[in-house]
């Protein structure tokens, strides 16, 4: 599944939450989350998810609408996802790291983030990001298709 | 870190485990004191902006938005408010007891977040929930099982686990059936075990030696513990209708922050929250929490902010065991709502969210339009106590090397659950010794 984190009232925060819309479209179980760690971790665990993406809004000093991707399967994310300003990422690496200390990880986590320009109250998408929310979303559909056929795999051999 | 032989001063990225954002700042002189301040960004006065121009009805909708833990409260807030204005009250039958319910059901919700994610690593030695999960797992899973129970009142009675979309001014767009209700007992009960086991739990834990003489703040329900409805009391004489809170209390802004500091008129800080209704009320708690309460060595009175986590997991009993009475009594109303007809007028509104009351007053127009909006949120109205314990921590563990200082500090914030904003999760923490 893939879980879109974010906030709308919060410019580029919302993000996530529009690359999940987009994915849902396009026939992938996408869900939109507000990014507090057990509500995440509760998400995943309800679904039974064994690959999860989760796409968040970052703030690292990139190019605003410039991507970021880490495969968190079985390495937390690094310092600058959880120290940098995004309003999400901490929650987001809380609940990886969280969940793993309790055995509740899905098998794959991919962490996909949106580099922002604008975090503020009430603002929307800015057009960097806007631009590039397509690209987003074609990197994200793929990442969510591979990690699918990379834990259904094993199912398909023992049947 | 940096070190001078004059000042020093520590600076931490964000302060864990607060909802919200925020900084705080503490300046020694020598071994003064010299000032304590806890800056916060609000987003309440962006969504009063926001409300203006738009009709009585969205605000229900408009101010869930405002915090994804307590969005409950806001909607009641607001509903209660609406209704006083329209002169329309929903104090007792079916559909308060509905609205009771849901309360019950983000009650569990949020204190199960704030007992065993973000308090309990204080009390068992740890930074942090993540690396206090490695060690007491069974911590993690009860939290989990208990915060289930209240996301499925949740998703029954509000529409849905989070920002619930079934609740209107007057009441809800749908009532739940008998049947639909029946599968939260199960859940319930159990969760009401686990609340029980909680208790008993923090019998264990140690807790520092601190006695806060603030003014507290809660609802008085004369039918129970003060959750959706009650007047404004205090335990220094106030006794107010929610319409008075104006002239008793008053909102001054402050350079440090963008919020607004409120304080008791001609008194200053006051608290609210679960202290301040277990202290208040305590004594109107269903006999299940009440008993739990006194075995744990609680007495009448707490005035220890670090035994918060006490009361607030007798108060995850009282909910569980409340929320099972609404669902055993409840007989579904015939239309799950009143008819509210706007008319020009002010209406006030007072509900207790978890962390404490939160306050709503609108001016709407005779069509309903919404003039003015004023939303006072329990952090609000605490940022002046939870300074004043800010102070007599620093004053007391001056001695502490300063990352322990810090670390102090960031507890005696944690006691009182502020929800910052909800919207981010940074504080950033800074401490001057001259």
């Amino acid at each position: 599944m893939v879980i879109g984190v974010g906030n709308r009232m919060r410019g580029d925060d919302g993000a996530g939450l529009a690359v999940a819309e987009r994915v849902r479209a396009a026939g992938i179980a996408g869900r939109e989350h507000e990014g507090e760690p057990v509500g995440l971790i509760e998400l995943w665990s309800e679904a039974g998810a064994s690959a999860v993406v989760l796409v968040d809004a970052v703030s690292s000093g990139a190019t605003p609408g410039s991507v970021h991707r880490f495969d968190a399967s079985s390495a937390p994310l690094p310092a600058t996802w959880s120290r940098s300003t995004s309003t999400h990422a901490l929650g987001v690496a809380e609940a990886i790291e969280l969940a793993r200390a309790v055995g509740r990880l899905p098998q794959r986590v991919v962490a996909v983030g949106v580099e922002g320009a604008c975090f503020e109250l009430g603002a929307g998408l800015s057009p960097a990001v806007e631009g590039a929310l397509g690209e987003v979303v074609e990197q994200v559909l793929g990442e969510a298709r591979a990690l699918l056929s990379s834990v259904e795999a094993p199912d398909a051999a023992r049947s | 870190m940096s070190d001078t032989p004059r000042t020093r001063t520590i600076r931490t990225d964000y302060l864990a485990r607060v909802e919200g954002e925020g900084a705080m700042y503490v300046r020694l002189d020598g071994e003064q004191v010299a000032d304590v301040k806890l800056r916060i960004y609000e987003p309440p006065r962006f969504f009063e902006a926001m409300l203006r121009g738009r009709a009585f009805g969205e605000s229900v909708d408009i101010t869930a938005r405002i915090c994804g833990i307590c969005p409950v409260a806001y909607q009641m807030s607001a509903a209660r408010a609406m209704e006083d204005a329209c002169g329309v009250a929903i104090d007792d039958g079916p559909i308060r007891d509905l609205r009771r319910l849901l309360y019950c059901g983000e009650w569990i919700e949020s204190h199960s977040l704030h007992v065993y994610f973000l308090h309990a690593p204080d009390f068992l030695g740890y930074p942090g929930a993540i690396e206090m999960a490695r060690d007491h797992r069974e911590v993690v899973e009860r939290g989990l099982q208990m915060k289930k129970a209240g996301n499925q009142v949740m998703t029954v009675v509000g529409g849905r686990e989070v920002h619930p979309i079934n609740v209107r001014v007057g009441g809800f767009y749908r009532a739940p059936t008998r049947s639909e209700l029946r599968t939260l007992v199960d859940p319930l009960e159990r969760a009401r075990e686990i609340a029980l086991d909680t208790v008993r739990w923090t019998t264990e834990l140690s807790f520092p030696d601190v006695d806060r003489d603030t003014e507290l703040v809660a609802l008085s329900d004369p039918g129970g513990y003060p959750i959706d409805l009650g007047r404004i009391v205090s335990d220094r004489g106030l006794d107010i209708d929610p319409a008075g809170f104006d002239e008793h209390i008053v909102e001054e802004h402050v350079e440090h922050s963008n919020a607004l500091h409120a304080r008791m008129r001609d008194r200053g800080a006051y608290l609210t929250g679960p202290l301040a209704r277990y202290n208040l009320a305590g004594d109107r708690l269903r006999p299940t929490a009440l008993e739990a309460a006194r075995a744990a060595g609680l007495g009448p009175q707490c005035t220890n902010p670090f035994q918060s986590i006490v009361v607030r997991s007798v108060e995850l009993v009282e909910a569980c065991d409340d929320a099972l009475a609404l669902i055993a009594g409840y007989e579904p109303p015939g239309r799950p709502w009143v008819e509210v007809e706007p008319r020009r007028a002010v209406g006030h509104g007072a509900t207790e969210a978890p962390r404490g009351m939160l306050y709503h007053r609108y001016e709407i127009d005779d069509d309903g339009t919404i003039l003015d909006a004023r939303i006072v949120p329990p952090t609000s109205q605490n940022q002046l106590a939870i300074e004043a314990d800010l102070r007599a921590v620093v004053e007391t563990h001056m001695h502490l090397p300063d990352d322990q200082l810090a670390h102090r500090c960031e507890q005696a914030i944690r006691n009182h659950d502020p929800c910052i904003s909800c919207a981010t999760h940074f504080l950033t923490l800074t401490v001057d010794r001259g």
